[in-house]
Order: C-alpha cells, then structure tokens, then sequence
C-alpha cells in the first residue's frame, strides 16, 4: 500500500536503512570499546578530583557527552584518547567555572571543594598521602600530564592530542610536573604555582 | 636525539615513558651507567610513577556500574543517524513553516536537540509495544464509541481530535488512557487492513522543555515525536522514516487546526 502523497521535499531522502544498519554494527563495537575504558575513566577522574562522588559524575558527564558524540569518533583511532580529551575538556570547563565564580574556600582546582579522605589504596600509605597532597599542588596542567603520561599509559602524542597542544609541550610539562612532584615530596617546595607553558 | 652529549630531563623522562627509539635507548643506558646520580634519579621518578600508578588502581578492578553501561547504551540509534535526520528534519521544519504558520524556525535545530530522547517517548513506546500486541483488547474504547474522544480529551486536558489517516491505508481503531508515570496519557490506535499499527500518544507536557520534530527507533519501532506546550506528542510504529515523517506532518497539521 502507497503511504501518502510526499511532498517533494522529503521524497528525496531514500529509504536510509541499510547504510544505517551498517552503522549500527559499527556502533556497537565502539559501545562495548568504552564500556572497557570506563574504569581507567573512573581512575583519573578519582586522581583528578579525589572525591569519589564527584569523579564518577564527571564519568558520567564525559560518556553522555561521548555518546551523544559517538557518531563524531573516527573508528580506528584512539578511543581511550577521545574520551580523556572530552573528559579532560569537560574538568577545564568545570575549574574555569569554579575559577569565575570561586564559591568560599575554593582555591584553584575543583579538586580542592571535595577534598574528603579517601584512604589510601596500597601499602605504602604515608607515601601515598604526600603524593596525593603533592600531586594537588601541580598545576592542572602539569597534572594532566604526569597522569595521562605516567599513569594511563598514553604516548607523549596522544597526550598531545587529548590536551591540543605540541608535543614539545607535554614533554617540558611532564618534566617540570615530575620534577615538581619530586621537590614537593622531598619537602623542598618553596616555588609557587609554575602554569606549564 | 641521535647525537646526545648531555642528558636531561626530557631525555630521562622519555626513557622512563619508553618514547625513545632504541639507538637513543642504548645512548641513555650508557649514561646512565656512568653517572650515578642520573641513575638514582631516574630510580626516583620511576618509583613515584608506579606510586601514581597504584593510587586509585582500585576502581580498575571494580565492574563497571550499571550508571555507566546504561548511559553507554543509550539512545542506540539516533546519533548514528544524526546527520541524516537532521538534514531531514530542517527540511519538515521549513515545509511546516509555510504550510502550519511556521512555529519553529530551522535555525533552531541543534544537534543536541536533535540526539535528545524526550522521556515521555520512552512511556509511549511502552504503551506502543504492549497494546498493540493486544487483538481484541488493543483499545479501551473503539472508534465508533462517541466518548472516545470527549473522554480522553477531558483526562488529558487537550481536545483531542484523531487525525484522519485514511488516505495513508491507517484507520482509527480507538484508544485507551495510559498512566505516564500517574500522568494521563491518551492513545489512539489506528491500523491497516494487514494490521499493521500506528499509535498517536499524548500527553500534557507543563515542564518539559519543547523540542522540535525528532525520530527514535527503539525496541523494533520508530517514534517521531515533539513537545509543543504544554503537550507531547509521539507518533510510533514500525514503519520507514520516511513514512512516518510523512504522516507525522499529517496528524501535526491536523492537530495545529484544532
């Protein structure tokens, strides 16, 4: 049976559904992709923020802003990238914000509103606690860095990327954050907030 | 990094990240050899980078929260075809424009807007896929029942007049009020001759934000949908696109004269 008389300016849209299917297929290999990043997500945004309540709603936030994106995600590049680029993107907004608007007692960072006690994991629990006090006292810059590098296990070029800067950059950012962190640990942290260039 | 006399801090932070290819790898290795304090200093870096590493490692070994999977299977379809619709649904807008005294402007169409899934539409394919099933329950009250219409009319707040679909083989079979999470909802079901059917959903919409003509198939059907204060409105079936932005016109225009 005939539907309707369409008008002109729809009859020109065919029948989209094979190209869709295909799609869909494409889709659901790349749903099952981010499902398997979620708990690296969940790491940073826990070291990022240190409070797990806040973390998982930035995780939150980064997978529907993904998946309202995900036609935007070339396949066969760098998945795990693409998201720590939304969700970094996603906590710059969040500290700018955070910034303009500094509620009391907020100092630099989202981080700092929630600083609750989250016990350290592993062993070495003193260690653990200055590096998470040290780790706090970097820029967001150089956070980023020495987190996505040391900790996530990106390359200096994705790195790159998921921060759109050169990769010049992230190397003197991970050297001056690492430094940093070291100096901060060793009790030697007398200069003030240095914002990676 | 070939030719390297003195090695700093970038060199012995790319080491340490495996970024050096493996001649500059050995150049390090020798320095480091023979100097000592490099050396320690590297000790130092790599031990505070497994540290980091072993902070939060917790949640790694967690399963994924249910939160998350759903958020990540959501809305199945819609963004896959999202450049695809939206092309399609600037063009309903501008052909709406003239022919139903242009409500919306097609510059009001973001991609958002567009990916968005009303909630309501999630009620009125529940109801879709339930009662059409249904053969000789599928409606509460027939078409040739006069109530039919004063009846849901007055529960949903709206005169409700169905549209007529005859010329596209669909004919009114009746309807049935639905709870929309203890919202009243009318539904009115039309089919064809080989039972193939199409439900109207509607419901008043007080607080929900007006979202412009969108399509998402889910469970095995398509729903167009809008929210035109105060009222929502979907459309469902299992029936192409095309067709169902086609008929979708129909029953708007026909609502927008009421």
């Amino acid at each position: 049976m005939d539907g309707p008389a369409l008008s002109p300016a729809l009859r020109k849209y065919a029948d989209p559904k094979s190209a869709n299917r295909q799609e869909t297929e494409t889709l659901t290999g790349i749903r099952q992709d981010i499902v398997a990043e979620v708990p690296r997500l969940r790491r940073y945004a826990l070291s990022l923020l240190r409070d797990s309540v806040a973390a998982d709603d930035l995780v939150q936030d980064c997978l529907e802003r993904g998946i309202s994106r995900i036609h935007l995600f070339q396949p066969g590049t760098n998945l795990r990238a693409w998201l720590f680029t939304i969700m970094h993107n996603l906590h710059i907004n969040a500290v700018l914000k955070a910034r303009r608007a500094p509620p009391a007692g907020i100092r630099d960072d989202a981080a700092e509103s929630h600083r609750s006690a989250i016990p350290a994991s592993q062993g070495d629990g003193l260690m653990v606690r200055d590096l998470e006090r040290a780790l706090d006292k970097l820029s967001l810059d150089q956070k980023a860095v020495v987190l996505l590098v040391g900790v996530e296990g990106l390359s200096y070029a994705e790195t790159a990327a998921v921060l759109e800067v050169p990769v010049g950059t992230v190397m003197s950012r991970l050297a001056r954050g690492r430094r940093r962190l070291r100096e901060i640990m060793e009790g030697n942290d007398q200069d003030s907030e240095e914002s990676g260039s | 990094m070939s030719d390297m006399k003195n090695i700093g801090d970038a060199e012995l932070n790319a080491f340490l990240d495996g970024e050096l290819d493996q001649e500059s790898q050995a150049v390090v290795s020798a320095w480091l050899a023979e100097n000592p304090e490099d050396a320690a200093r590297l000790d130092l870096m790599r031990r505070d980078r497994d540290l980091l590493t072993s902070l939060n490692s917790d949640v790694l070994s967690e399963p994924v929260p249910e939160r998350f999977t759903t958020i990540v299977a959501r809305t199945p379809t819609a963004p896959a075809n999202n450049h695809h619709w939206m092309r399609a649904a600037a063009a309903i807008v501008l052909l709406l424009a003239g022919a139903a005294g242009g409500w919306i402007a097609h510059d009001q169409i973001s991609p958002k807007q567009v990916v968005a899934k009303a909630g309501f539409v999630d009620q009125a394919v529940s109801a879709h896929v339930v009662f059409t099933k249904e053969r000789r329950h599928a409606v509460e009250a027939k078409a040739e029942e006069k109530h039919l219409v004063r009846w849901l009319s007055k529960r949903v707040g709206r005169k409700l007049n169905p549209p007529n679909l005859n010329e596209a083989g669909y004919k009114l079979v009746g309807g049935r009020l639905v709870s929309d999470y203890g919202r009243p909802a009318a539904q009115f079901m039309f089919q064809t001759k080989d039972r193939k059917r199409l439900t109207l959903y509607v419901r008043s919409a007080p607080d929900e934000k007006e979202t412009k003509f969108q399509i998402v198939e889910d469970r095995g059907v398509s729903a167009f949908y809008w929210i035109e204060k105060p009222y929502a409105y979907a459309l469902i079936g299992k029936v192409d696109r095309k067709k169902l932005v086609a008929l979708g016109e129909i029953v708007h225009t026909h609502l927008q004269s009421r």
